[in-house]
């Protein structure tokens, strides 16, 4: 019974494992091979005021990484928007119309690999400011999953679903609300959840290249600076958010999971 | 003119070369309060030729009418009970057949619609399941609502697609009991389709076999007469149930089984000997 437990416990440290395999690799490149990497004990040292004071705002770009991850995340969180208000019915579109799939179906794989560095530059043209142009390369890369999943949720509606609307005679709203929404759901969230985690990748080169507050931007900054513990200090920050965020939407996604 | 009437009815799937002929020349009559069941092979068409009955799929010839009219898509005048209960699995079970009482009687206020749900969940025995999804259901509940969905839309004709096809055999015979007690109330036209020859002694007033598809078209009506309320234990050792019952089975096992085209007959589908089988 004691040994069970035991188990159980040594069982769910495993992933410190891997977490130490890592920090020992890293401690190792930088004291052989790559001399400019600085080691795991340096990176905190350097980082820790701002670990330690996360929200701190000591000047324009010398600010504590929970807080700059904000700035990232409010910007992510308004192209997601915008890519799932546009995706959605996009998706719903080319679920339910041959004749628009067939129209449309060239144009979206042609578009979907196109990188955010692309997109960029595209909408400095189009909008003349970098704040539009961010939000447009953040929704247009990050729509492409929620478009195709809710087009294959839609065309996975069991067709009893379909015969059963019809024989109730269904309006076409409650037809949309009671039927299709709900039968979608499930793909539509798997949509979603896709969709973030690039919103998320797409963040960072959009700071990047428009110098935007943001924990993207003061990664670049720092590599200026020639600050390198910082990049790692980013690094590490954006993935436990983008973890984060995708343990979240997977919480939520089981949830509308129905039948 | 009957009350439902089909008239050289013939419906194919595919085109060019995969088209195949499912249904050929079907000529059925239903009378006003009727009880017909359709009889025939598994695979042989029958779902088919309820979908036409219900409107949601064309016969490429002849006409299907109802009341006089032509029938050209589904309506609230035709119940459907589908074979896979077909129940929205995000909707407990009064808001499944809320649903289309909703739409029906829209011109009627909440409470008289909701009251008039309750009283169809009352119907089929469902009012402590009233909130429950139907996943929390087992299958003979499943169909249960699927009934009361139907006919809480008060159609002139049920029909009843292999209704108790997916059901143990015990729940099966509950549900066909059950199911008479009903027809005795509303005398509602039904057409009942159909593998399980027993099923459809017990509870129809005419058997019209389907012979073998493709191109399976309808044999000679056979009349049960039997008198009702009709007891599932005392049936069983009538000498009129076994005539009408060896009837069916004799001529699905005989002339119903010689494809109409000059192809020669194959085995029996396994599938079809089965429930053949378990009738006989």
């Amino acid at each position: 019974m004691a040994n069970e437990t035991l188990r159980k416990i040594l069982f769910g440290l495993l992933p410190l494992v891997g977490i130490g395999g890592v920090l020992m690799l890293w401690s190792i490149s930088s004291q052989t091979w790559s001399r400019n990497l600085p080691s795991p004990a340096k990176t905190w040292e350097t980082s820790r005021p701002y670990v330690v004071e996360p929200l701190a705002k000591r000047g324009e770009m010398d600010q504590g990484v929970l807080r700059f991850a904000w700035y990232s995340l409010v910007l992510v969180a308004k192209g997601y928007a915008l890519a799932l208000l546009v995706g959605t019915p996009l998706g719903f579109l080319l679920g339910t119309s041959k004749l628009f799939a067939k129209s449309f179906d060239v144009v979206i794989q042609v578009l979907r690999p196109v990188s955010p560095l692309a997109w960029l530059p595209l909408g400095l043209v189009l909008f003349e400011n970098s704040k539009p142009a961010a939000l447009f390369t953040i929704a247009i890369c990050a729509m492409w999953p929620t478009v195709l999943n809710t087009a294959m949720g839609v065309r996975a509606i069991p067709q009893d679903f379909l015969n059963v609307a019809r024989v109730l005679r269904l309006s076409p709203t409650k037809r949309l609300f009671k039927v299709l929404l709900p039968a979608t759901l499930p793909y539509m969230f798997t949509g979603f959840r896709l969709s973030l985690g690039i919103a998320w990748l797409v963040i960072v080169a959009v700071e990047m290249l428009t110098g935007a507050p943001g924990i993207g931007g003061f990664l670049w900054q720092e590599y200026n600076s020639l600050i390198y513990e910082h990049i790692l200090l980013c690094i590490a920050t954006i993935g436990f958010i983008g973890f984060a965020l995708d343990a979240a939407m997977s919480a939520v996604e089981r949830r509308f999971r129905t039948a | 003119m009957a009350f439902l009437e089909l008239r050289g009815v013939t419906k194919a799937f595919g085109a060019g070369r995969n088209r195949l002929e499912v249904l050929s020349g079907i000529d059925l009559c239903v009378e006003r309060g009727e009880f017909v069941a359709v009889v025939g092979y598994s695979g042989s068409g029958k779902t088919t030729l309820l979908s036409l009955i219900a409107g949601l799929a064309r016969p490429d010839a002849g006409t299907v009418s109802l009341d006089g009219g032509p029938v050209a898509g589904p309506g609230p005048d035709r119940g459907v009970v589908f074979q896979s209960y077909s129940l929205l699995p995000w909707l407990t079970v009064f808001e499944n057949v809320k649903l289309g009482v909703d739409q029906v009687f829209a011109h009627w206020s909440e409470t008289e619609r909701r009251a008039h749900v309750e009283r169809h969940i009352a119907l089929v025995n469902l009012t402590a399941a009233r909130d429950k999804r139907p996943a929390e259901l087992s299958g003979g509940m499943r169909q249960r609502v699927a009934v009361a969905r139907a006919l809480a839309l008060d159609p002139e004709v049920l029909l009843l697609d292999e209704p108790f096809g997916a059901l143990d055999a015990l729940t099966r015979a509950t549900l066909q009991d059950e199911l008479e007690a009903l027809w005795e109330r509303d005398q509602k036209t039904v057409v009942l389709v159909t593998n399980d020859v027993d099923e459809a002694v017990l509870l129809a007033d005419r058997i019209v076999p389907l012979t073998i598809g493709p191109r399976a078209t309808l044999g000679p009506a056979i009349e049960v007469g039997l008198p009702r309320p009709r007891d599932r234990k005392a049936v069983n050792h009538d000498a009129r149930f076994k005539a009408v019952r060896g009837r069916v089975i004799d001529y699905l096992l005989g002339p119903g089984r010689r494809r109409p085209s000059a192809v020669a007959t194959g085995p029996l589908p396994a599938a079809a000997a089965v429930a053949l089988e378990a009738s006989a």
